[in-house]
This record gives C-alpha cells, structure tokens and sequence, in this order.
C-alpha cells in the first residue's frame, strides 16, 4: 500500500497555495505510507538556456563548495538553494553538461531532478515531518504530485522512495507493485538506462523514460506499458504542463480524481482531496482501468 | 434527531454510539455531515435505524450493516455495504470497486455507477445498480440478485455459483461459466418489484438474464475418467 497526490492549479491566484494544499493532502496519505515521503513540485521555470536540478547528498554536505567548483569548471552562473538534505541548483548551462559534470565528479551527489521547473525532494519518514523539514507550505507553483511509501518491494532508504525522474521535467509515482521489474532491469540496464536501485517503481520510469527516448510521446509510452508491465500499479506522471494517471487493467489499486473551476486532483483515496477548497462539491469520478488520462495548459 | 459532525466528533463515537442503540433505547434517526472521505462511517450497525449521512465517504461505509436503512448523500469509496445483512444502503452517486462485496441479505442500491467487482462473492444481498457496473463484477457470487440498469464491464459473473444477474444495457464479456439465460415469467415478476421496491426507475422486460452454467463447480459423472 502507498499513497498518491496530485494537483494541478487551473487558477493561477492560487499558486501560492499549491504548497499548503499538497501539504494537507500528503498527510492525509499518511496511514498509507507511513514508511517516507516525496513530492515533484512544477514551479518558478528557469530561462531556456538553463538547466535546475535538484540533488541530494547524505550528511552535512558542503553545498556552497560545490556550487564554487561548478561554477569555475564549468564556466558557467550556478545558483544555490539547500532545503533540508536537498538541494537546488540552477545553472547557465546544457543540462546533460551538468549532469556528467556531477556524476564524474561528485558520484556522492544524487541527482533527484532535471528540467527547468521541477523539483523533487523526498526522504524517510513520516509524511508529516516530511512537510516540516521541506517547508512544504512555502512552496508555490503550477502543478505537484506528492507520494507516501509504504515498502512492500524493497527498503526504505531516500533513494528508494518516490517520486523517480523519468526525464527531462518528467517523474513518476506509483502504488502498486510490478512483478517482471527484475527482468524489465536487466532489459533496461541493456538499453543503456542508468536505474540506481533494485525498485520496482524506478524500473517502471526507466521503462517510459526508454520508450521516449525511442520516440514514443507520453501517451504512447503509458499505452505500452499496460502490455510491458506486469503487476499491480495506479501512476501518476508528473510533466512539464500537468500530469497523467494510469491505472493496471485489474485496477486493484485506488484511485480517484476531481476537478473544479480552479483545480484538477487526483488521490488514492478522496479524503486526501476533501482537504482542497471547493472539494465538497467537485465533480468526482475513478478513473477507469486500462484507461490513459491526462491534464495541461 | 442525532446529529454527528465529522469535522468535530470522531468516526469511533459515531459508530459506538450507533452500536449501543437498541429497540429499548429507542430508535431516533441520526445525521452524520461532513464525512470528508472518511473510512468505516457506520458500520455494523444491527438496529432498525435510520441514517442519513452527508458527503463523500471512504472505505467501507455500511459494513455489515444489520436492519438500518442508510443513506449516502454523496460517492462511496470501496467496499461500500461489504457484508450487509439485512436492512437497506442507498448511494446516492457512485460507488467505488467491490461494492456490497460478500453481502448476505437486505438491499444495496446505487443510483450512480459502481466501479470494478460489485457484488464480489454475494451470497444473498439484492444490489440494484442505476447505472454502469466495472469488469468482474458478481465474482464467484453465491445467492441474490445484481440488477444493473445501464452496461456491465468484461468478465460478468465469472466464475458464478449462483445468483440472478439482470443487465438492461450491454455485457462486456461474460466471464467463465456465466451465460445467458431465459427471462421467465417468474424472473420477469421477481425483478419488477425488486425495481419497485427500490424506486428505480426501470421496466422489467428490459433487462435481460444472466447465470450460472453449473459446469465449473459440478461432478460431471461422464467426465469421471478426467479426475
């Protein structure tokens, strides 16, 4: 069992609030997943000829050398936000420039994310402690998809939890469990798709991070996955202008959305999207098996 | 009237106090608002009450309910009504997978749709659905009766041992051991008030019948070589 959120903000005067409404529903998830929690945050988008990454490191790591290494190495503007065991870079420069650059370098640093507007952040513990450390209520934006883990599959580390980056802006939660993840590895590691754990959810972003680096759009990617993934799964995939859910053809595992003049949501449960304004009389619905959704601007 | 307000009182004062009525103490209705999703909202209640309850609510709600008559302003969420008894459950929107799951008697009505597996394992319950049922739905059902007044999804009644599906729009698939059966005038009779009773509204000549081929689960003494 795990716990799912989403929101997409329609109304742009809420933006500031994206923060505190993922933060409520999060919590709400908690008896779901007690074990960690991680959201994908769609905010503040840099300009197109740089990159943001979120990492992370474990311990007290010294964030500001390291934006003073890269910044001289590379040549290039790296701006720095630290948020707890995470941070923020922003960087005048190509993002796959970035990315080597981290992990021929500092192999001790975890690249969460990369894009221009997401950022991901998790860790262990429970949910509500979670939105303590990261200042959840803070945090603005257009879009978030927020996970509660409850391990079923593998251990509970900051690296096993959710959400996994899928690509460029993109990242996937899931709840659920596959049983070919093993298989589907050593498919991928062939492939050449760096996966850094033995998580059968990050197999499954691999997987689509795979059919779209071969040219499959999103949609595409979600409909061969129904063939190529076997086991139990409703997803949510965050993207650049909004997200997408997929639930197995079984569709054992929850899920239900909402939407209003001002917002789309979706959860495993709807107690998590009772906490959002106007929630009482959203039109609610659950999403069909088998079946490919999606919200953007 | 009693009345609880979720926001304020919790899910267990409710339902502790909906489990110390009896026909003694006398059987005032009670109102439950703002359910806000919540799970278990009056369960195993086993007295001849009246509940209304107000907004969406979560998992379970009207478990193994005996003799009420509960009403859901609003969607229920999984297993709604799982192992009723006896007395009535009405959702007024939609319900979510494995409605009146395993249910044993008294009626479980859904004027929205229900999602996947409604009416999993019934073994006596009457669940009238206004609209769609999901796939899997009278899974490995026992005894009573599914009546579903808009489509049922693939895999209808698999597995079946008994019990009368009724379905007034299109069948997906049926599942393993489901087929179709004659509309007599006894099923004709038996659905008609089942309608009537429920107050949905639907003629009984339109529905058509489904059940059990009583192949999967029978000795058949001319296959007695293949055990």
């Amino acid at each position: 069992m795990c716990g799912i959120v989403g929101i997409y903000l329609k109304n742009e005067g809420l933006h500031p609030e994206l923060g505190r409404h993922l933060a409520a529903m999060l919590v709400e998830m908690s008896d779901r997943g007690p074990d960690s929690a991680g959201i994908a945050v769609y905010r503040d988008p840099v300009a197109a000829t740089c990159c943001k990454l979120a990492l992370h490191a474990v311990g007290d790591y010294d964030w500001v050398s390291l934006q003073t290494e890269m910044a001289a190495q590379l040549a290039a503007d790296v701006q720095l936000g630290v948020v707890a065991s995470h941070a923020v870079i922003t960087v005048d420069e190509d993002v796959n420039a970035v990315q080597d650059w981290l992990r021929n370098k500092h192999p001790e640093v975890r690249i969460m994310s990369a894009g221009s507007s997401i950022e991901i952040y998790k860790e262990k513990g429970l949910p509500r402690e979670f939105v303590q450390q990261f200042h959840l209520h803070e945090l603005s934006g257009s879009h978030a998809l927020g996970h509660t883990r409850m391990a079923t599959e593998s251990a509970v580390t900051t690296e096993h939890s959710h959400p996994f980056s899928t690509g460029m802006d993109l990242c996937l939660v899931h709840n659920g469990s596959l049983s070919n993840h093993n298989r589907l590895r050593r498919m991928l590691r062939d492939e050449g798709v760096d996966l850094q754990t033995d998580n059968d959810s990050e197999a499954a972003a691999g997987y689509l991070m795979w059919r779209m680096r071969e040219g499959d759009s999103l949609q595409e990617a979600l409909h061969r996955a129904l063939d190529d993934l076997d086991g139990f799964y409703t997803f949510a995939i965050g993207t650049k202008d909004g997200f997408a859910v997929l639930r197995d053809p079984i569709a054992c595992k929850p899920a239900v959305m909402a939407e209003t003049d001002d917002w789309v949501a979706m959860a495993s449960e709807f107690r998590a999207i009772a906490q959002l304004p106007g929630a009482a009389d959203a039109r609610v619905w659950e999403p069909a098996p088998a079946t490919v959704y999606t919200w953007g601007h | 009237m009693t009345a609880f307000d979720l926001n304020t009182d919790s899910v267990r004062e409710l339902n502790q106090s909906l489990h110390a009525v009896n026909a003694d103490s006398g059987l005032t209705p009670v109102a439950v608002t703002n359910a806000g999703g919540r799970h278990c909202v009056a369960v195993g209640i086993d007295a001849e009450l009246e509940v209304s309850i107000e907004g969406h609510v979560g998992y379970y709600c009207a478990g193994m309910n005996k003799l009420a008559e509960i009403n859901i302003a609003g969607n229920a969420g999984p297993g709604v009504a799982e192992n009723i008894m006896s007395g009535s459950v009405r959702v007024k929107g939609n319900a979510s997978q494995y409605a009146g799951a395993s249910g044993h008697g008294g009626t479980l009505i859904i004027e929205g749709d229900a999602s996947s597996r409604c009416g999993i394992s019934m073994k006596g319950v009457d669940i009238v659905v206004a609209g769609n049922v999901g796939h899997m739905s009278a899974f490995m059902a026992q005894k009573g009766r599914l009546v579903v007044c808009g489509d049922a999804g693939d895999f209808l009644g698999d597995s079946l041992y008994e019990a009368a599906i009724y379905v007034r729009g299109a069948v997906g698939a049926l599942g393993a051991d489901c087929i179709e059966k004659d509309m007599t005038a006894e099923h004709l009779a038996s659905l008609a008030d089942l309608l009537e009773s429920t107050g949905v509204d639907a003629k009984a000549d339109e529905f058509r019948r489904y059940g059990s081929a009583r192949k999967l689960y029978n000795f058949n003494i001319d296959h007695a070589d293949d055990y």
